[in-house]
């Protein structure tokens, strides 16, 4: 009988792992940055270039920060659930505008709606190297010392925003 | 011959205009891009992911063989480079895994494997002729199987 046994266990071990495999998602990439300090910036604000905006201005404050473009198809997907999150007040949204023409993104805003505080402009993508954005949407979660906490790659979908982000924007607040 | 000449002249700006069209002097220095290519060909793309940089025509690829480049130029090292890459994207972006801790399994892996079946394998074949080389027969069946081959050593072997 255990002769039988044995390769069962296996064949069944074999597919667990494969099971565990399929369900991974390999466009997510771990971040080195989590528990980092937030990449340094000073990039021109899309409303008013002729303003900058630096990573050391938001100190003090829990805030997300959400690269987007108005050629990213998939950022349409997580936008509405942005505008309403925006609206909720519950943390400060700044928008990447991530390689990007400041004519497109401003249209795209005023026809999506705005959910950014302030977006700024990373025109040539090189801020989007310091922070390893590899795939638009990205969203990193920043704490009132300016540490990265989390990083969501891709659209943001509410699971993610109930179970993931607003539970620890709520912690990072609090603490 | 002077509409050759002009031909000429068209051609050589025509391919003035197509050389300045390009975002980086590409063809400027040959030991640098062969650098930039060469180390290129140790980092993943991290959007289309089973292709090197130095593969890929994905624009953040680009980007990155852009910034290889400038710190090339910088005097960096490759060693710095690389570490450059990896504090930003993580050890996902080297296209050959680092041998560490974390990856010993990865590595280390297949051989294991490769082994716990090679032992199985051995085990299960020296049974086996364990089994076959010497069959257990009892008293009976040894008197039988004798009788059958005709054989009578009764004397010898009692």
């Amino acid at each position: 009988m255990t002769r039988f046994i044995w390769p069962l266990a296996l064949f069944l071990a074999l597919v667990g792992f494969l099971a565990v495999g399929l369900n991974l998602n390999p466009r997510e990439v771990p971040s080195p940055l989590i528990d980092k300090p937030a990449p340094a910036f000073a990039l021109p604000v899309l409303h008013a270039p002729d303003q900058k905006l630096s990573q050391s201005d938001l100190k003090g404050q829990v805030w997300l920060l959400n690269v987007w473009a108005s050629w990213c198809v998939s950022c349409r997907q997580e936008h509405p659930l942005l505008v309403e999150l925006a609206k909720t007040g519950v943390v400060p949204i700044y928008g990447l505008n991530y390689k990007d023409e400041r004519a497109a993104g401003m249209q795209w805003l005023s026809e999506h709606g705005d959910p950014y505080t302030a977006s700024i402009m990373d025109a040539d993508g090189r801020i989007g190297i310091e922070y390893g954005v590899y795939g638009v949407p990205e969203t990193f979660l920043i704490d009132k010392q300016g540490v990265i906490r989390h990083k969501h790659i891709g659209p943001i979908t509410r699971e993610a925003l109930e179970k993931e982000l607003l539970p620890m924007v709520r912690e990072l607040n609090a603490s | 011959m002077l509409r050759k000449f002009v031909m000429g002249l068209a051609m050589a700006l025509a391919s003035l205009m197509v050389h300045a069209g390009e975002a980086v002097p590409a063809a400027d220095d040959p030991v640098l891009e062969e650098r930039v290519n060469e180390l290129g060909h140790l980092l993943r793309c991290l959007v289309c992911q089973n292709q090197t940089i130095a593969d890929s025509h994905a624009e953040l690829a680009i980007d990155l063989k852009n910034e290889i480049r400038e710190m090339m130029v910088a005097g960096k090292t490759n060693q710095e480079i690389i570490d450059f890459m990896v504090a930003r994207y993580g050890d996902f972006v080297l296209y050959k895994p680092q041998v560490k801790s974390s990856t010993w399994l990865l590595w280390f892996g297949p051989g294991i494997l490769l082994l716990v079946g090679l032992g199985a394998l051995f085990y299960k074949l020296k049974r086996r002729t364990r089994e076959l080389g010497a069959p257990q027969l009892t008293e009976e069946q040894h008197r039988q199987a004798l009788e059958l081959l005709g054989q009578t050593q009764g004397g010898e072997r009692k």
